[in-house]
């Protein structure tokens, strides 16, 4: 019986096909900024995570602090040093510790100059391998660079494109760096961290030189834990050995030990922040969507009076007209949710690809999950179900003379 | 008149069985200030077989009395019998599950639902009973070739003539075979032509046995009817038994 409801309401919406049409707008509209909003502040969320994934969850990074976003160490006179490698390696709990530099610096192609990162690998075999493998850095094109590559590179994936030289870098190719020559070895595959992509690999050795920086000198400091659970209590004793070294208070540290997590959480809250508000504005137009679908199904009952009269006279018990008129309001919800669900996902496409072309590189990567539009098509024909329980309601209780009537 | 009436009736309690029975019946309505008597004591029975015609001038009540026949609508005071049952003792849903099995309704629009074509529109008081789909359509495809509307199926009412939407509309009224058919002006919106052709299908379905009331104000259409009730100010003034 309840299929036969189904075709009757259908029918119905078919036969007022315009204003289904404008009444299902305002649902689609709705689901249409859900879906896309929150696939694409998903997509954003991955994105902003991923600058954080070469921060394995084992791994710490001590860092000056009040540095902002510009290369570490630029800022501030106490740098971190060998010494503070040799306090946090007697830290216990630390099982190795990495000492890296991180500096910008002028790559020059094809007669084309641009400023870019400069990261030094250790030349240690096995503190470089942790260093790849933490960023998830593999080759693309060439190889990695080892320990004893002297005078060569390895460029990140968004390094090489033809828009800033010119012409696309390839393996082989020599390269001034600072204006000395650097010979490419190898292309790293596309990361996930926007910086990992705009990153050129050298030796630390060439680095010093090339960038005169002191031996002992560092810009970042990575220690691994032997444990990771144990990360947050690493975190910590290093903190106070360095304070004790360094004779200063709690408070006043010229340094950051930063635990990924920490990293992490903190721009989790600030995007889950902004797809409250953002996905709040969107229920407030699923709200108006609803309010249509009400405003459409009273006007139904009303034109319809003389049809439900009749239907009651022929044996439609009120269950059975209610049962009509929430389908048939269920069923336009629903089907503004598919449509929503489609266009959303179109939107959320289109805005990451635009976002991706502008900054070159694949920095959104969309999250659409099956979920979502599950959830969303199934939200969509609960508010049609909701809008449409009192005008069914109402439909239902006509006695059947006054309905007649007409 | 009433005591006639009374009369009539008993004698005809001991041989025929009553399929509906108005005792008493009254109904009031305000409309604005004015306090309308729409039904003023009214005592009808009708038996099963019977062909009745309830005739009378716009405002007689006719309509009122038509609603309460129907059991679509209940007595202000006074009491309706459907099958021996007070249809004020039975839930809603009982109520509508036992009009569409024993009464069938021909309205003067004929009230076809639009959206659906002369085929769904008879499968539809089957649907309210529960019937399964491939008896539903076999049972009406049989019902519209009997009307004469075989080749019409799958036309939506827009596209029928008047005459073959209330064809349509009988064979609606005939699809859960219910004991009744309570028809309400069924030619009014019908040329005399078309009128005589629906009358004489009603001549055919009390020849068949089945239970017919009209209402209706031509008295040409009453004729065909065995017994006649004159309706006059909510009050039956007249009642004929034609042989």
């Amino acid at each position: 019986m309840i299929a036969d409801f189904f075709k009757i309401s259908f029918n119905n919406l078919k036969r007022r096909k315009l204003r289904s049409w404008l009444t299902m707008l305002g649902i689609f509209i709705g689901i249409a900024a859900v879906v896309s909003l929150i696939s694409l502040g998903q997509g954003l969320q991955t994105a902003v995570t991923g600058q954080f994934s070469s921060l394995s969850t084992d791994k710490l990074t001590i860092q000056n602090s009040g540095t902002g976003f510009g290369p570490p160490g630029s800022t501030v006179v106490n740098k971190l040093n060998e010494h503070d490698v040799k306090v946090i390696e007697s830290v216990s709990g630390v099982e190795l510790v990495i000492p890296r530099l991180i500096r910008n610096g002028q790559i020059e192609y094809n007669k084309n100059a641009q400023y870019k990162y400069i990261g030094s690998l250790p030349e240690d075999k096995k503190l470089a391998d942790i260093v790849y493998e933490s960023g998830g850095l593999e080759a693309e094109k060439g190889r990695l660079l080892l320990p004893g590559d002297s005078g060569k590179v390895v460029l990140g994936n968004s390094v090489i494109t033809k828009d800033i030289f010119g012409k696309e870098v390839e393996v082989g190719k020599v390269i001034l760096i600072q204006g000395k020559s650097f010979q490419v070895v190898g292309i790293l595959k596309k990361a996930s961290s926007f910086q990992l992509n705009e990153v050129v690999i050298m030796l630390d050795s060439d680095m010093r030189n090339l960038l005169n920086i002191q031996k002992g000198e560092t810009d970042l400091i990575i220690a691994q834990v032997k444990n990771s659970n144990d990360i947050e209590k690493v975190a910590n004793d290093i903190e106070k050995a360095m304070r004790k070294d360094r004779g200063e208070k709690v408070g006043e540290e010229d340094f950051s030990v930063e635990t990924p997590l920490e990293a992490i959480s903190s721009v989790n809250t600030i995007l889950t922040s902004i797809n409250v508000v953002v996905i709040g504005i969107a229920m407030i137009s699923l709200i108006v969507g609803g309010i249509g679908i009400a405003n459409t199904m009273y006007t139904s009952v009303l034109e319809r009076k003389k049809e439900i009269g009749t239907m009651k006279a022929i044996g439609a018990r009120n269950s059975d007209i209610l049962w009509i008129f929430l389908i048939e309001s269920g069923l336009l919800g629903l089907a503004g949710g598919f449509i929503g669900v489609f266009l959303g996902v179109g939107i959320s496409l289109g805005v990451a690809g635009v976002a991706n072309n502008a900054f070159g590189s694949s920095i959104i990567q969309l999250n659409i999950s099956l979920g979502l539009l599950f959830f969303a098509s199934g939200f969509s024909f609960l508010i049609g179900l909701i809008s449409g329980a009192v005008p069914s309601y109402q439909a239902s209780k006509l006695k059947p003379v006054d309905a007649l009537r007409g | 008149m009433k005591k006639i009436v009374k009369k009539s009736i008993k004698i005809k309690k001991r041989e025929q069985e009553k399929i509906i029975e108005l005792r008493d019946v009254f109904r009031f309505y305000h409309l604005g200030d004015e306090f309308v008597k729409a039904l003023d004591g009214v005592n009808v029975t009708i038996n099963k077989g019977d062909f009745v015609a309830i005739v009378g001038p716009s405002g007689s009540g006719k309509s009122t009395m038509m609603n309460m026949v129907g059991a679509l609508d209940i007595a202000s005071k006074g009491a309706i019998y459907l099958d021996n049952v007070n249809i004020e003792e039975l839930e809603e849903s009982e109520l509508a599950q036992i009009r569409g099995r024993k009464i069938g309704f021909v309205f003067q629009t004929f009230n076809l639902i639009p959206t659906m074509t002369a085929l769904e529109n008879v499968m539809l008081p089957m649907i309210f009973q529960g019937v399964e789909y491939d008896e539903r359509e076999e049972r009406a495809k049989m019902l519209l070739e009997k009307m004469g509307m075989g080749q019409r199926l799958n036309h939506l009412p827009n596209q029928l003539s008047g005459g073959e939407r209330q064809r349509v509309a009988v064979a609606r009224a005939l699809a859960n075979d219910p004991e009744v058919i309570l028809a309400d002006e069924p030619t009014g919106n019908l040329d005399s032509k078309r009128g005589e052709e629906v009358a004489a299908m009603f001549n055919d379905l009390s020849a068949e046995g089945k239970t017919i009331i009209l209402v209706t104000h031509d008295q040409n259409i009453a004729n065909h009817a065995k017994k006649i009730y004159k309706l006059k100010d909510g009050k039956i003034v007249g009642y004929t038994v034609r042989k």
